[in-house]
């Protein structure tokens, strides 16, 4: 058990030492200093506000992480919750401005079944090609992203942009009493999708460990021989697990729009389903996993907000989160094959220690 | 006699089309695509989209595509999946930026390719020594490279003349250009004499052969270098092994590891080059400037089946639309025309194989794009493809969706017909068992 700790932590702490020796490095070669930028760093994050505004960002990865750890379960790889979820958005954004006269929880509940409705119906479609079709699903999902941008950029300008407003290209804004609730916590307001959040992913892992989906779910990621075997269709698995990825992914701009932005413009934040595939490959599709993951990227992200004033490029937070990733990922491997290796050795010393103990059998004969 | 005698097969399309030679299938199904192109020219009254302009300015930018896609070939044929190649690309262009403002546009394409191929070692590391998920690491790499070009990018580029945070200063001199002496002129008279359809073919002919950059020039040579390289040389062989069964490779003695690392090399330089192609022709770096090209590098990969030609031909399809849309609005109707006089022969041709399903499907399509051609405002669907209703500009966020929409459509009628090397994107590990 300790040892199984041991390797569960060894992989995050040499991510975190390489991917702060790199970013010292690149820092260095760009003639700063690496202590003073991280100490300044340190100090920003470093208070009740920043927390605040860490966990506020935290929600919005965590829930596209869980919407990406969905299908990686099952090794299938939805890149397209990007796209999923900025139509979503958009629609449902749109559908929330059209209800205005609805009360605001009504409102809210309309936007959220909208948006759920139309990431799992737009994530419907790879999951049909790849059944029906055989279509790999990382290219067509890469497709569709592409794809989604279009038709957003099309229903905003053409059918759904709020003409009131000149300069930005927005939809109309959600009535105020359909705005999910803030609290103000030292100095700064802690949105109330946090706890939609931490619901989604209570959510998650009653799925994944207590249901029997989750668990043909698992089994067909890790073997889906066994899988097959034992009565599970593996098209319908496939189907119907990247419809919920999708689903949840509609979810993922719900954070920003009922929270901060009330409206879908275009100055809606655009990459969260990538930062979701790294908080998940980062967390290792795990509920607790992908949270400190999110947690992680956010807390670089609000950390080096401060390194401009300090005259440090402030796109070194996008290095240390980049290599984080890439260094995670290979370490994870590393250990789990070291892991497995142990565990072989482990065997051959019982066996070799049993076989001492028994020597009289050879020397009779 | 007559009982022992085999039946004769029965002639199904696909065997008639075995009896010819490839290069021949290939050659006609060229000449017949020019053929729908003159007619569409023709009927949609736009000389553009057969211009020599117009191909020319496809040539252009479908290289950065053409490079990503072979980049993909390579590191796919030996079993690598590459969806790192968006980021390799986007190393390339910071790389060639920073050394085309100082050392011009030779060392541009240069550090591009060695940008690239940084980060392929990356990935091949990553994957091949390491044993991480094809498509993690490449999402990854994707994501480290954008960190990695701003940070340089704001770090080197900050206060230079012409230049920002996301803007290097100008690549310093032009890339010369070349035009094939005498065969250039010929085209060029050919297709002034405005001949339906042998004036058409000049015009490709001439657009391919004029004011070409020599890194097109190099692009354009790379492919039947590849074709060779990977089916007739042992290198390819052995490299074509690992992708399609690296344990038989490995117990002839092919240095599995060692094929797969020089592949994905390969494979980023050749990405990176793209990239660099990308910041000559805009004659200097810009954030984003690879604005998913790599991804459709990758399509076009696909599309062509995993073969050089194939991946020639997807690239140059994507940069034939790109340029049209740069044109004009009756070049990108008359493409439409084209698509759907090309839905109409691929419904014939389904029909012929007795695939009437697929057929109709097809067919309908074609309907929808002659209807899309037409563009009666007061039919049902009223100007949703065009700007407006009296307007016959169709809508710029229509011709971007459009490569994407294509390669779903391809996907989704031919993947039965596809084929990837066996082992492509498994983690292969010395001495496994299968």
């Amino acid at each position: 058990m300790k040892r199984k700790l041991t390797y569960a932590l060894a992989a995050p702490a040499l991510a975190a030492v390489v991917s702060l020796a790199v970013g010292a490095v690149a820092l260095l070669l760009a003639g700063h200093s690496p202590a003073e930028a991280y100490k300044a760093m340190w100090q920003y994050v470093d208070s009740l506000d920043s927390l605040v505004n860490v966990l506020n960002r935290t929600a919005w990865y965590y829930v596209a992480g869980v919407a990406v750890a969905i299908g990686f379960k099952m090794n299938l790889f939805n890149i397209g919750v990007d796209g999923q979820y900025r139509l979503a958005a958009l629609l449902a954004a749109a559908l929330g401005a059209a209800l205005s006269d609805l009360p605001g929880f009504l409102i809210i509940i309309c936007v959220l079944l909208c948006s759920m409705v139309v990431g799992g119906a737009y994530a419907a479609i790879p999951g049909l090609l790849k059944v029906k079709r055989g279509v790999n699903e990382v290219v067509s999902t890469i497709m569709l992203n592409s794809i989604a941008t279009g038709i957003t950029a099309l229903l905003l300008a053409r059918y759904l942009r709020d003409e009131s407003v000149e300069l930005v290209r927005t939809t109309e804004p959600l009535p105020e009493k359909a705005w999910l609730p803030t609290w103000e916590i030292g100095g700064a307001e802690l949105q109330a999708w946090v706890f939609f959040a931490v619901a989604i992913g209570i959510g998650f892992y009653i799925l994944l460990q207590r249901m029997r989906f989750g668990y043909d779910l698992r089994m067909s990621g890790q073997n889906p021989a066994a899988a097959k075997a034992s009565g599970v269709d593996p098209n319908a698995m496939v189907l119907k697990t990247i419809i919920l990825s999708g689903v949840v992914a509609g979810l993922i701009g719900m954070g920003p729009l009922l929270n901060e932005f009330h409206a879908f413009a275009d100055q809606f934040p655009t990459t969260l389903g990538f930062t979701g595939i790294s908080v998940a490959l980062l967390g290792r599709n795990n509920p607790i996993g992908i949270a400190i993951g999110a947690f992680v990227f956010a807390f670089i992200e609000r950390a080096s907000q401060i390194l401009n004033s300090v005259g440090v490029p402030q796109s070194i937070g996008r290095i240390l989160q980049g290599t984080i990733l890439i260094v995670a990922v290979i370490a994870f491997e590393v250990v789990k094959r070291y892991a497995a290796a142990a565990e072989v050795r482990d065997a051959a010393a019982k066996a070799q220690s049993r076989h001492d103990a028994a020597p009289a059998l050879g020397a009779t004969a | 006699m007559s009982t022992t005698t085999l039946a004769p097969s029965p002639a199904t399309p696909a065997r008639v089309l075995k009896t010819f030679p490839r290069w021949a299938v290939m050659g006609f199904g060229g000449l017949f695509v020019m053929f729908l192109l003159s007619i569409a020219a023709e009927v949609a009254d736009a000389p553009d989209l057969t211009s020599s302009g117009a191909f020319g300015a496809a040539l252009r930018l479908a290289v950065p595509i053409g490079m990503a896609g072979l980049g993909g070939l390579y590191a796919e044929r030996a079993g690598v999946v590459n969806i790192g190649l968006e980021g390799m690309m986007t190393m390339g262009t910071w790389m060639a930026g920073w050394a085309g403002w100082h050392w011009g546009p030779w060392a541009a394409l240069v550090a591009g390719a060695i940008g690239g191929l940084m980060f392929g070692v990356l990935h091949a590391l990553a994957t091949v020594t390491f044993g991480v998920n094809h498509i993690v690491s490449g999402v990854a790499i994707n994501i480290l490279a954008v960190g990695v070009t701003r940070f340089l990018a704001e770090q080197l580029f900050t206060g230079e003349q012409g230049a920002s945070a996301s803007l290097s200063p100008p690549v310093s001199g032009d890339m010369p250009q070349f035009s094939v002496p005498l065969l250039s002129d010929l085209f060029g008279w050919l297709e002034d004499q405005d001949w339906f359809f042998i004036s058409d073919v000049a015009g490709f002919l001439k657009g391919i052969t004029t004011d070409l950059s020599w890194a097109t020039v190099i692009a354009m040579v790379l492919f039947p270098i590849t074709g060779y390289l990977l089916w007739r040389t042992a290198f390819g062989l052995r490299l074509r092994s690992c992708g399609e069964r690296p344990s038989a490779a490995d117990s002839l003695g092919v240095p599995v590891y060692r094929m797969k690392y020089v592949a994905v090399m390969i494979s980023g330089s050749l990405a990176g080059f793209g990239g660099a192609t990308l910041v000559l022709q805009a004659g200097q770096f810009r954030e984003g400037q690879t604005a998913n090209r790599g991804f459709l590098g990758l399509a076009a990969l696909i599309f062509g089946n995993w073969r050089p030609g194939g991946v020639a031909a997807g690239a140059g399809l994507f940069g034939y639309a790109d340029a049209l849309q740069l044109r004009s609005d009756e070049a990108v109707r008359g493409l439409v025309l084209f698509g759907a006089l090309a839905l109409v022969s691929a419904a014939l041709f389904f029909l012929w194989q007795r695939r009437t399903r697929t057929a109709a499907i097809l067919g309908g399509l074609a309907v929808v794009a002659y209807l899309a051609y037409l563009n009666r405002p007061d039919w049902f669907w009223g100007a949703w493809l065009y700007e407006s209703a009296d307007s016959l500009t169709i809508d710029t966020r229509i011709v971007f969706m459009t490569p994407y929409l294509v390669t779903l459509l391809v996907l989704s009628f031919a993947s039965q017909r596809l084929r990837m090397p066996a082992a492509d994107g498994l983690v292969w590990r010395k001495g496994q068992v299968e």
